[in-house]
């Protein structure tokens, strides 16, 4: 047993010295003479280098997708219509009436548009987080335990659903038409508050998506009871939070604050006055919303995970 | 850059370089453990129609496995190898009692020991299955962040050693069960981790896939020295790959030794069969040997022996005394048969039986 032994340590050994004269190819700063045994400490791995990982997951995934093109373009295109028929479902509404919550329709196509795309661009990416008892069921977040990445930006690079991007388009034009026929006042406040309250919004979607991921850990089939919070969410942040109801205002308005994604940017770019209870103003507040919104989702997440390593509290 | 510790390898170099550079912290006095579990216990509630009990999946497991050892874990179904084996991973938080590998703690720090341990579940895959083999080599790499010609160098060996050449491009769910075992072993070995734990590799392989995984196994810690914990069902892995046993039965560890030793403890007896050259008279009075049965009006004989205490050889050679030996064979005791009678003779006593089974160090070879 001494002989395979000694082989084993002189083979370890080169092996050490090879990779560390490839890491000190490739690793320009780890060059200063420091012997960083092995492969660098944590301050010498770049950016770039760090984000390898989830890169080369995501390119397969995004391969894989397009490799079927005529599939491809039939989800884009479902995914399209779908998009539009819920843009049409708001024309609806105001061709019966003139105005809803003191909105009329042009100014509903900027809250449609800011609201619809932010879910769109978060559902493209964290949207498949509440198929974690898929996962869970085939043993694949087993496998995510035994990979160096955190498990939740495993689970969120694990897939990439690209037939959202037309839905995202479909937004894109509704905001483009929204802040055409509106007149909104151009400038560097105007910009600022569409770029803020678009980039908040994507987080809030996101981490309802994450909560929603949490969740399954103990529901496990409850994908259908998170869909309801979910999509009712983006319904609900498609209208004017004026005319929700008062369920809706404690659920939608303070607990996942969807009022941010869409509705009090618009108040805030347009200028508008807002329902008593929501100054308008608060469309500036979209980063504060979202750090609520992702404070919440993480403790979700923790809880979850927690609860499936079956560590308690 | 090579003169460190030898334990630092090409993938698993520590996250924060080590100021005394002697060994990844494990603060152990003694050589370090690869594996330490003192009093490990895992208890899961269960919901028995209304009311709520728990039950115990891994009781106060207690063991040491050192570096560059090859251990075989076995028990029946639900004894609790895969509750043990989520424990030294990190999925699984112990309900009582210590557990580090590769002097880490798993749960807490899980994503360092991922650079330091493989591990191949049965029926989890970690490939992509709609991606070809090669790509999901090639992503793994990514994740545990080998250099770009490393990654290719260890890839090539891997490749050029479990002979994956024919069905690199195929996707993974086109693979037959043996070729996926294969790239499955690979894909955890890639990051040159110093523990692989394995779990039940060889099931549904046909003869010749588990004769090839197994020398591959061989090859491959002969080479670099890995530990290597594996579950198996199949006496041949545990014969041909490990040096020691464990034995688990309901969550408790009850044997813990080397091959012969189990089956000596567990009293099963290997059996040498013999073809005489002309119809022979019952062959009862060999030593130390008991004669199972006759076919052929004594032309064929079989007989049972104790590996502790006698040899085939002796046993052979008292036959060939009496009678003109043709040919003969040596049946192994069934691992299945030799944990079944190691489980009947520790369960009617209720305290841990582990210290009265345990074999004395006498290291009877095998013959």
């Amino acid at each position: 047993m001494v002989e395979p032994a000694t082989t084993a340590t002189t083979v370890t050994t080169a092996m050490v010295t090879a990779a560390g004269v490839d890491a000190g190819a490739v690793d320009v700063r780890g060059a200063g003479g420091v012997d960083r045994g092995g492969r660098g400490g944590r301050g010498s791995v770049t950016v770039r280098e760090r984000l390898r990982p989830y890169r080369a997951v995501l390119a397969s995934r995004a391969r894989s997708q397009t490799s079927y093109r005529t599939n491809f373009a039939l989800d884009l295109l479902s995914s399209l219509l779908s998009a539009v028929v819920e843009l049409a479902e708001v024309w609806v509404i105001f061709h019966a009436t003139s105005g809803l919550g003191g909105l009329e329709f042009r100014q509903m196509l900027l809250v449609f548009g800011l609201a619809d795309l932010a879910f769109s661009l978060a559902d493209l990416v964290f949207g498949h987080c509440d198929r974690l008892p898929t996962y869970l069921r085939a043993g694949t977040f087993d496998v995510f335990y035994l990979r160096p990445q955190p498990l939740l930006a495993q689970l969120v690079t694990s897939e990439l659903s690209l037939r959202r991007l037309a839905r995202a388009a479909v937004g894109v034009a509704a905001l483009s038409a929204g802040v055409v026929v509106c007149d909104v006042p151009w400038g560097p406040g105007s910009v600022l508050l569409l770029v803020t309250a678009l980039l908040s919004g994507c987080a809030m979607f996101a981490a309802m998506f994450v909560w929603a991921g949490g969740l399954q850990f103990f529901l496990l089939d409850g994908r259908e009871m998170t869909n309801a919070f979910v999509y009712g969410g983006r319904y609900a942040a498609t209208q004017p939070a004026s005319v929700w109801s008062r369920p809706l205002v404690v659920l939608f308005g303070f607990f996942f604050p969807m009022a941010f994604t869409g509705y009090l940017p618009t108040l805030a770019l347009l200028g508008l006055p807002g329902p008593g209870w929501l100054p308008s103003w608060l469309g500036w507040c979209g980063p504060l919303a979202a750090g609520w919104t992702w404070a919440m989702a993480l403790l979700c997440w923790r809880w979850g995970v927690r609860h499936y390593q079956g560590g308690g509290g | 850059m090579g003169s460190m510790g030898g334990s630092t390898r090409a993938g698993a170099g520590g996250s924060e370089p080590a100021t005394d550079g002697t060994d990844d912290g494990t603060g152990g006095a003694d050589p370090p453990a690869i594996i330490d579990m003192v009093g490990l216990t895992r208890q899961f509630g269960v919901r028995d129609g209304m009311r709520r009990r728990r039950l115990t999946a891994v009781d106060g497991l207690t063991v040491r496995i050192g570096a560059g050892e090859a251990v075989g874990y076995i028990g029946a179904n639900g004894a609790g190898k895969s509750t043990t084996i989520k424990m030294l991973a990190g999925i699984l938080v112990p309900t009582s009692g210590t557990v580090h590998t590769c002097g880490l703690r798993p749960v807490k720090d899980r994503r360092r020991l991922a650079r330091q341990i493989g591990v191949v579940f049965g029926q989890r895959s970690q490939l992509w299955w709609d991606l070809p083999v090669r790509d999901s080599f090639r992503i793994l790499a990514a994740i545990h962040a080998l250099p770009a010609a490393a990654g290719r160098a260890r890839t090539g060996e891997l490749v050029e050693q479990l002979e994956m050449g024919e069905f690199l491009a195929t996707p993974v769910r086109q693979l037959s069960l043996g070729q996926r075992m294969r790239a499955e072993i690979a894909a955890a070995l890639l990051h040159r981790p110093r523990l692989i734990i394995l779990d039940e590799p060889t099931i549904g392989l046909d003869v010749l896939s588990k004769q090839r995984l197994r020398e591959f196994l061989i090859a491959e810690r002969a080479a670099h020295g890995t530990t290597l914990l594996l579950t198996t069902h199949d006496m041949g892995d545990i014969e041909r790959l490990c040096e020691r046993v464990l034995v688990i039965d309901q969550g408790r560890l009850a044997y813990d030794g080397d091959l012969p030793g189990l089956a000596g403890s567990a009293g099963a007896d290997r059996v040498l069969v013999v073809d005489l050259a002309a119809p022979t008279v019952d062959l009862t009075a060999i030593p130390a040997a008991r004669h199972l049965g006759s076919e052929a009006h004594g032309l064929r004989q079989r007989l049972a022996f104790d590996a502790e205490t006698t040899t085939a050889a002796r046993v052979l050679a008292a036959v060939t005394g009496i009678a003109d030996v043709v040919d003969f064979t040596v049946e192994e005791p069934d691992i299945e048969d030799v944990v079944r009678r190691l489980y009947a003779a520790t369960r009617p006593s209720p305290g841990p039986p582990v210290a009265s089974v345990e074999p004395v160090v006498s290291g009877p070879d095998a013959p």
